[in-house]
Formats: structure tokens, C-alpha cells, sequence
């Protein structure tokens, strides 16, 4: 299974609609690494509202996800990470300190656009 | 104080997706509310995946615990693998031998209520339990 991509004038938008497991979670960081360098994208939003669990190697490859797109130029804004997942993940000992989030989409892209206009 | 136990082989990569889904269906069932399924579900995908990576194969077990009032769940991960090594070292944040993030297990500590490692030549087997709060 993968997970769709979508482009929107400079943006690519994702929303992780099904169970990550560790190939899904893999093929996906390719994926999206291909179509920005395909698109020239500036920004990514991962929404992650349909999302239950997030457990470390999952945490890892959103990590990675964000380092590897700001080496190609995109910025990249999590959003929607429900309350028990966040919970979860600093009980785990993983802060992703580094990692952009938003409430919802729409702050994602308000927050992008920000980020984007200050360069 | 009847308990009832299930358990999912963990043999294959989506084996990790099937314990975390079985144990989330489970704490549901049990009365647990969002947060603690999804630290349940979390600590299942954590023991999973290192049974996966470092012993190949191995089996969670489910024990539904009835300590009336109290309801609980425990989780039993084992394996036949190598064993660990350095098991004063795996409990502190940050270790690893395979360049993951090293918060498995002790994340695993902190998700749940009760925590036991026992690991030698012959394999692994971590026990855990959550409560629910009523
Ligand atoms: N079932 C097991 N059999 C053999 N060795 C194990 C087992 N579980 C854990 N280990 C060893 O303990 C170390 C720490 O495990 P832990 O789950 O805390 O971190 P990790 O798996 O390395 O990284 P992360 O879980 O954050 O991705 C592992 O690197 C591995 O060497
Ligand atoms: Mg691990």
C-alpha cells in the first residue's frame, strides 16, 4: 500500500489515511523525497489526524523526513497529531524537537507560507 | 479472577502491525480509555519489532488480568534469539545496536505500570502490565 501525495501550487499535501508499517513508513520517505525533487515543491504538510499510533521507527522516518526534504529545500509541517499520540511519544523519550507541527491543514499551510515568506 | 489469553506469532514485518492492532482491539475491550490504548499499542509495536529485528521470530502473548475492581492486561513478548547483551545498558535512553533511536525499552517502562526483562543465550522475554483506571 502507499501513501497518495498530492501537489498543490508549491505544496505537496499528505494525509496518512492507513496503518503504518515499517515498508509502508519506508517506501513512503521515498516517495515523497521523488516527488519533491520532481515538482521543486518548497513546502510538505503530513497530516496525521487518522493516525493511532506513532511508535519509534515511525518516529524515526518523520524525522528523517523532515532533515532529508530541508537538504533538498522543501519545509515540511506535521499536523493534527492527536493528543494520545503526543502523549504517547514523550512517554517513549522521542521530543522530535526538530519537527514542525500545526493544529490542522490550514494552520499547516498558514504556518508554511510564514515560514516560506521570512526566507 | 478468569483469565483469558491470546497471542499473534511474530514472524514477519506486518506481524508488528497485527500485535499492536490484536492489543488496541484488546484494551479496547477492556475498558481502556484513548491515551492508554494507544500507549498500549505503542509498547506492543516496540516489543514487536525488536522481536522482529533482533530475534527473527517470537510470539506476544495477551493475559486479560481480572483483580477485581481492577482490570489489566498483560503482555508477554518472547523469543529464542540471541538474548542482549548489555542489559544494564538497554534500559538507558539512547542505546542501541542497530542505529535506531534506542527508546524502545525504556519507553516501553514508561508507557506501562509494571515491568520485567529477563534475557540470557536462550532468548528473551519481557513482561508487562498496564491497569486500567476506573
Ligand atoms: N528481543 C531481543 N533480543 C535480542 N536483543 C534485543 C531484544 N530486544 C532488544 N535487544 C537489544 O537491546 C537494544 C535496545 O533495544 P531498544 O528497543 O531499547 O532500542 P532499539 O531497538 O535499538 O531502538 P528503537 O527501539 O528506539 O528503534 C537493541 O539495540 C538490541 O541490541
Ligand atoms: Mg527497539
Amino acid at each position: 500500500m502507499r501513501v497518495p501525495i498530492l501537489k498543490l501550487h508549491n505544496y505537496l499535501l499528505v494525509s496518512i489515511q492507513i496503518e503504518l508499517d515499517d515498508q509502508t513508513a519506508m517506501q513512503f520517505q521515498e516517495d515523497l523525497l521523488s516527488k519533491i525533487h520532481e515538482t521543486g515543491a518548497t513546502g510538505v504538510v503530513i497530516d496525521l489526524t487518522s493516525v493511532e499510533v506513532v511508535d519509534s521507527f515511525i518516529a524515526k522516518v518523520f524525522g528523517d523526513v523532515v532533515s532529508m526534504a530541508g537538504l533538498m529545500g522543501a519545509k515540511v509541517v506535521f499536523t493534527g497529531i492527536q493528543p494520545a499520540v503526543s502523549m504517547t511519544l514523550i512517554e517513549l523519550g522521542i521530543y522530535l524537537k526538530e519537527v514542525p507541527t500545526a493544529l490542522d491543514l490550514e494552520q499547516g499551510i498558514i504556518k508554511l507560507r510564514q515560514e516560506l515568506e521570512e526566507k | 479472577m478468569k483469565e483469558t489469553v491470546s497471542s499473534v506469532v511474530i514472524k514477519k514485518e506486518w506481524d508488528i502491525v497485527g500485535a499492536r492492532q490484536a492489543g488496541r482491539q484488546l484494551s479496547q475491550e477492556l475498558g481502556f480509555g484513548s491515551v492508554d490504548q494507544a500507549r498500549i499499542a505503542t509498547a506492543i509495536s516496540e516489543l514487536a519489532r525488536n522481536i522482529y529485528l533482533y530475534a527473527k521470530e517470537g510470539e506476544i502473548t495477551f493475559e486479560e488480568l481480572y483483580d477485581l475492581p481492577k482490570v489489566g492486561l498483560k503482555i508477554i513478548a518472547k523469543d529464542k534469539g540471541p538474548g542482549i547483551n548489555d542489559l544494564s545498558a538497554v534500559m538507558e535512553d539512547g542505546y542501541s545496536t542497530s542505529g535506531g533511536l534506542g527508546a524502545g525499552l525504556p519507553g516501553v517502562k514508561r508507557l506501562m505500570d509494571e515491568f520485567d526483562l529477563v534475557s540470557d543465550e536462550e532468548g528473551t522475554k519481557v513482561t508487562t502490565i498496564k491497569w486500567a483506571r476506573p
